[in-house]
């Protein structure tokens, strides 16, 4: 039962990647596309939660974690960068 | 048996959050449109799966896992931040919005609302 | 340097202490002492970086908003998936100019977050006066009611919560 759900789900967390990698090179404009970016990396987190689940192993909490703030740091950067055209002011 | 239903039931409805808000990202129809899907359907798909994670690792005999829910906590303090930061750069560079889109600022002030 | 004080940040610190222990992933005395030492150490040293706190802060209140936010996020992701997977011709999407009733600089973040979360909008930018907030509306029907239906719900209790 478990391991079947994890596998849909695993299914249903490849395609959402798969439409935010198509707005990634579609485009058209630079927010759309860190927008998509943004989406990515927290639709990461959930496929790395996933896969902790699947493994039973709580070793992947931490990579997921560091992923949330990384991820945040990155999106927050470059839109820094978008707005001021510089991120070291 | 029953927490495995319940625990299938949670990473399914996440996932399904996240694939539709990631949907959302491809057919809606202009930038601030598109903002809405990421910022709350996948933040909330994301916060799914991390509940079904806590009642699994809670249940596996070792005592209560609560870890997880710092990720959740930190998706929902971050999600509105970024958002609102790429709305400001949208607006900042004037990205095209669908033609019906009303503006009702009322205090018509410089800037974006006023074009 | 502001003026030193042994705990600038009270609530920044319970607020620390409980992140450590889930950080951790236990409550083992060694942890809670460590923990207490990082609560009272990190905002000490990062007293600069903060705006002023608010002056008082309600818990009781402050925990009935966090419970009625995280129900009505369920509910507004539930409208908003809706709304995704109905055609989009159908939305009417708008940009809404939030007139502000909060001051202090804390609040306004907490309600532009809570209204990015919440129902079908996103806080898009704020006043320069910080007066109001510009936000978009994926598919608002009744400007008036959503604004009331904001002011009633977020930004009172806020205001209970932060100032008189």
């Amino acid at each position: 039962m478990l391991s079947l759900a994890i596998e849909a789900a695993f299914a249903m967390m490849s395609l959402a990647l798969l439409f935010n990698l198509w707005r990634v090179v579609r485009g058209p404009d630079l927010p759309d596309r860190i927008l998509a970016l943004d989406t990515m990396y927290i639709n990461t987190i959930a496929l790395i939660v996933l896969y902790g689940v699947h493994e039973q192993s709580g070793f992947y909490f931490e990579a997921a974690l560091l992923i949330a703030v990384m991820g945040f740091v990155g999106t927050v950067a470059v839109v820094k960068y978008l707005l001021r055209g510089d991120i070291v002011e | 048996m029953l927490v495995e239903i319940i625990v299938s039931l949670f990473l399914l409805i996440g996932a399904a959050f996240a694939l539709i808000g990631s949907w959302g990202l491809v057919h809606l129809p202009d930038f601030y449109m598109r903002l809405h899907g990421p910022t709350k359907a996948t933040t909330l798909g994301v916060g799914g799966m991390i509940v079904g994670s806590v009642i699994f690792f809670s249940t596996q005999g070792e005592g209560i896992s609560l870890h997880e829910l710092l990720i959740t906590l930190f998706l929902f303090i971050t999600a509105p931040v970024s958002a609102h930061m790429l709305a400001k750069a949208a607006l900042h560079l004037q990205l095209e919005r669908v033609e019906k889109t009303r503006d009702v600022a009322r205090k018509n002030t410089s800037g974006p609302c006023g074009k | 340097m502001k003026h030193q004080r042994w705990l600038p940040h009270p609530h920044l610190s319970i607020l620390l202490l409980i992140i450590w222990l889930l950080l951790v992933n236990s409550v083992a005395p060694g942890q809670i002492v460590l923990g207490v030492v990082i609560a009272i150490l990190v905002p000490i040293y990062t007293n600069d970086f903060w705006t002023d706190p608010p002056a008082r802060l309600r818990l009781l209140p402050l925990l009935r908003y966090a419970g009625v936010v995280l129900g009505d996020i369920v509910v507004a992701n539930v409208q908003v998936a809706i709304l995704i997977l109905g055609p989009a011709k159908r939305l009417r999407p708008a940009f809404i100019h939030y007139p502000l009733e909060l001051e202090s600089e804390f609040a306004i973040t907490l309600l532009a977050s809570t209204i990015s979360l919440t129902p079908g909008t996103v806080s898009a930018d704020v006043d320069a006066d910080g007066r109001g907030l510009l936000i978009h509306a994926l598919d608002v029907d009744d400007d008036e009611a959503l604004l009331r239906h904001i002011r009633e719900r977020y930004e009172r209790p806020l205001k209970e919560i932060f100032e008189c």
